[in-house]
């Protein structure tokens, strides 16, 4: 199972990296094959405030819905939206193509709370 | 705390576990819903063959002088007009009218009948059919414990089935059985299934069942046959518009609400169970109808999701099933709708998450398989 390093992770399967005083967001790959086909993701609007484990988007796969949670607080500053015409990049590249949202990280303390790759390993029980 | 049943297991539980399925409960069963995935299965069984473990479902074998007139009491249709190696849809429903179960009904010899209901309801239905066939010269043989049902289906599940078997499967017709032996094991083959392609059930033995699966996995390769699990069921049915129990029928509907009048067979003779409260509803007209959606606007419609008129205000009906339809690239379900809304082509909104969906009525099927003309007999 694939967990890049130098990313950081929530306990609900969300991947973030910081680019600069901003931050990319996804699904991990264990999500991603969890869930199976994904054939909806529903993305909130740019400039969209968001909180710290708040709920920014749904994604579905056939048989299931599934919440997605902000990693940070911060606004919204751009949103996949090769997403509504290509769910599967999710399934097939969820930490390239696959990415969801860009957000401007209003508290870095929020991103260093969150685990680490060997801590995540660790959460889905892979060595 | 209430105790947790465990869960039971079919003679295939294990295979499914060992080849990396994903294995959930359904009815109290430990069964696969997915190989490798969803979609790629679902596209298997459109494009080329699919097998499914459907050993959970229920088999009851009603035998006995006095068979067809019981069972002609006891469910909607009348199983005694069957000829002897065909089969038809039924359903047994409550006194008043509600479904208690959907069924298939086998004539294997003029006194021997196979009863084929859902997994979740196979211990209801046995029950009520014992007590419907109190005044009659009947057994009623519960087999679902030993009975193991492995399904092929697909465009080419005639070219996988056809090698290993005695059995004439070619000309055996749609909604028809006859006993063969498959892959060196006694079977009844039947030509049903539930995924709107043509293809074939076997009832085998419990025992001998994982044999049969070794065989027709094998021998399937070369054809594109693969394992498909209950997620890629349950999407094929809802393309090809068949109700699941459950989710589109339930015991607070009746089979003229569900599109399914045709099957109740009211000008059979003497009474049955329900007849006074169908006969009602067929007269008076249904309150409602189930009917296709195809969402248009961004969404899937799912089960439980409520209906409004465009800009209405409260919900005129609920989506009882709904998913992406792998073959048509969009999302579609099943709702019912007062019967004013329900014409196809009618502009609706479903609720998605405090949203509104643009929606319209559609017919079903969904999806009809492109050499068919046949319709499931009842």
């Amino acid at each position: 199972m694939d967990v890049p390093e130098g990313l950081r992770y929530t306990e609900e399967h969300e991947w973030l990296r910081v680019e600069g005083d901003e931050a990319v967001v996804g699904i991990t790959a264990y999500a991603a094959a969890e869930l199976g086909d994904i054939v909806f993701v529903e993305l909130p609007t740019v400039g969209t405030e968001l909180s710290a484990r708040q709920t920014f988007g749904v994604v579905e796969s056939v048989k299931a819905v599934s919440d997605l949670y902000s990693p940070t607080t911060g606004a919204v500053t751009e949103v996949n939206e090769a997403l509504s015409s290509r769910p599967e990049l999710v399934n097939t590249d969820p930490y390239g193509e696959g990415w969801m949202l860009r957000i401007r990280v209003a508290d870095t303390g929020d991103v260093e709370r969150l685990r680490d790759a060997a801590s995540y390993c660790e959460l889905i029980g892979v060595a | 705390m209430a105790a947790v049943a465990p869960l039971l297991e079919t003679p295939l539980t294990e295979r499914h576990r060992m080849s990396g399925a994903r294995l959930i409960d359904f009815s109290g069963w430990q069964m696969p819903v997915q190989y490798t995935g969803i979609v790629e299965e679902h596209r298997s069984v459109r494009s080329a063959a699919g097998l499914f473990d459907l050993s959970h479902m229920g088999e009851l074998w009603v035998s006995g002088p006095q068979a067809p007139e019981a069972l002609a009491y006891a469910l909607v249709t009348d199983p005694s007009r069957l000829a002897v190696g065909r089969a038809h849809y039924s359903m047994i429903c409550a006194a008043d009218g509600g479904i208690v179960d959907d069924l298939i009904v086998y004539r294997v010899a003029q006194d021997r009948f196979l009863v084929v209901p859902n997994a979740g309801n196979a211990t209801t239905v046995a029950s009520e059919l014992d007590a419907r066939f109190a005044r009659f010269e009947v057994t009623l043989d519960d087999a679902s414990r030993r009975t193991a049902l492995i399904a092929v289906q697909g465009p080419l599940a005639l070219e996988v089935l056809g090698p290993l078997t005695d059995a004439d499967v070619a000309s055996l017709k749609y909604y028809a059985m006859i006993p063969g032996v498959v892959a060196r094991v006694e079977a009844w083959i039947a030509r049903t299934g539930y995924t709107g392609e043509d293809g074939f059930e076997l009832f085998l033995d419990w025992d001998a069942a994982a044999s049969v699966w070794d065989r027709l996995l094998e021998a399937g390769q070369p054809s594109g046959l693969v394992p498909a699990g209950l997620g890629a069921r349950d999407t094929l049915r809802l393309e090809a518009g068949m109700p699941l129990y459950g989710n589109d029928l339930d015991r607070d509907t009746d089979p003229f609400e569900a599109g399914l009048g045709r099957v109740v067979k009211l000008d059979k003779p003497g009474d049955f169970v329900g007849r006074k409260a169908l006969e009602a509803i067929a007269a008076s007209g249904p309150r409602k109808l189930l009917v296709g959606l195809v969402v248009i606007g961004r969404g899937i419609a799912r089960h439980g999701y409520p209906v409004f008129q465009p800009a209405g205000h409260d919900p005129i009906g609920v989506v009882t099933s709904g998913t992406a339809s792998p073959t048509l690239g969009q999302p579609i379900a099943m709702a019912y709708l007062p019967p004013a809304s329900a014409e196809p082509g009618t502009m609706v909104e479903v609720g998605i998450r405090g949203g509104r969906v643009e929606a319209r009525t559609a017919t079903l099927p969904f999806y009809r398989r492109p050499s068919s003309t046949e319709k499931r007999p009842t």
